[in-house]
């Protein structure tokens, strides 16, 4: 029989002051990286605290720091990430570090609601339904974004959230980005206030991490763009 | 400084383009300080050009102009990128701009030797 293969693998343990606790894992042909946290917590230490709920890359729970890069860990494969048999995972970057890999979301969500990133509604239940033409320019713009998981990697990859901790960040101006460009939201003057004041989309250096990360292939920096071309041509109409 | 999450294309270019706009920061008084000799002192002038001849100062313009091009160009995409329409291709844009940058330095290094 082969030898059992194991992996060495090491985990943030604390709050923002820890440690990495290093562990041995058993290697399996099909394992993600959430596999790995789970057998750490199930066969070696029940109290290491982690988050994850679907399993599938659907509810955005589960990201952490995989080698210093931000992953959606229940769609990461171990093999994809572990360098000569070792792999250090710890809790997202940029956010408050509640325990172990489990980060406070909180700011990340505030942000979104900062951003205006809310639906502003033009009609009211009693209204009939309007009807969207898929193929127009402003809903095509808009669908581009809708389908972010708020799992907060393109947060944790970003280098100006980092530096100005104000910043929104980039899952917040996407979100105000998609909204701006529904036609059935009723406020975007409200939206270019919201994202052009001192945190807002002008800090964006356009590095591009978040679109590098991004695990569902989605294009943040696109849509902070997007919001400094609004932004500069609203400047621009309101002077006159 | 460049692991983990930065690297890929475009965090490399934003930290070219943080460079060179530094290094020519620093190189711009040393230049306007130099041309102020051709007022004051212009056979400090003669005396500094004649050193400027020198292969080692050669090929410290050939990375200067290198610098200039590749901030210039760098600029002028993310300009593109913040009032034109938006275009894939960034990665494309940013190499091209070195790759443009190091062609003209490089001209200008066989022109100079």
């Amino acid at each position: 029989m082969p030898k059992e293969q194991q992996m060495s693998v090491s985990v943030w343990r604390g709050g923002a002051a820890g440690a990495y606790q290093p562990f041995d894992v058993k290697m399996e042909d099909n394992q993600t990286v959430l596999d790995v946290v789970a057998w750490i917590q199930q066969y070696a230490d029940p109290t290491l605290s982690y988050r994850y709920a679907c399993r599938v890359g659907m509810c955005g729970s589960c990201a952490m720091m995989v080698n210093g890069v931000p992953r959606w860990t229940c769609r990461t494969h171990v093999k994809k990430v572990l360098k000569d048999g070792h792999m250090e995972i710890g809790p997202l970057r940029n956010l408050p570090v509640i325990k172990d890999l489990a980060t406070d979301m909180d700011p990340f969500f505030d942000k979104w609601v900062a951003a205006e990133g809310l639906h502003h509604p033009t009609q009211t239940r009693h209204d009939p339904i309007e009807a969207i033409d898929p193929d127009s320019a402003g809903r095509v713009e808009a669908n581009a974004g809708i389908e972010c998981i708020n799992c907060s990697v393109c947060y944790a990859a970003c280098d100006t959230v980092a530096g100005n901790p104000d910043y929104l960040g980039p899952a917040a101006l996407q979100r105000a980005w998609s909204v701006y460009n529904d036609s059935k939201d009723a406020n975007k003057q409200t939206i270019l206030d919201a994202v052009s004041g001192v945190g807002g989309c002008h800090n964006c250096h356009s590095q591009g991490s978040c679109a590098v990360h991004c695990p569902n292939e989605l294009n943040p920096m696109n849509a902070i763009a997007g919001l400094k071309r609004g932004t500069a041509r609203n400047f621009f109409k309101r002077r006159k | 400084m460049i692991h983990g999450h930065r690297t890929h294309t475009l965090w490399i270019a934003f930290l070219l383009h943080r460079i060179s706009g530094v290094a020519l920061a620093l190189f711009l008084p040393a230049h306007f300080w130099v041309l102020s000799y051709a007022l004051n002192a212009p056979q400090k002038l003669d005396g500094f050009l004649h050193w400027a001849e020198t292969p080692i100062v050669k090929f410290a313009e050939f990375g200067l102009v290198f610098l200039l091009s590749v901030h210039m160009l760098g600029g002028l995409r993310l300009m593109a990128l913040e009032f034109l329409p938006w275009t894939s291709g960034q990665k494309t844009a940013a190499a091209s701009a070195v790759a443009a940058s190091t062609f003209l330095a490089g001209i200008f290094l066989l022109r100079a030797i």
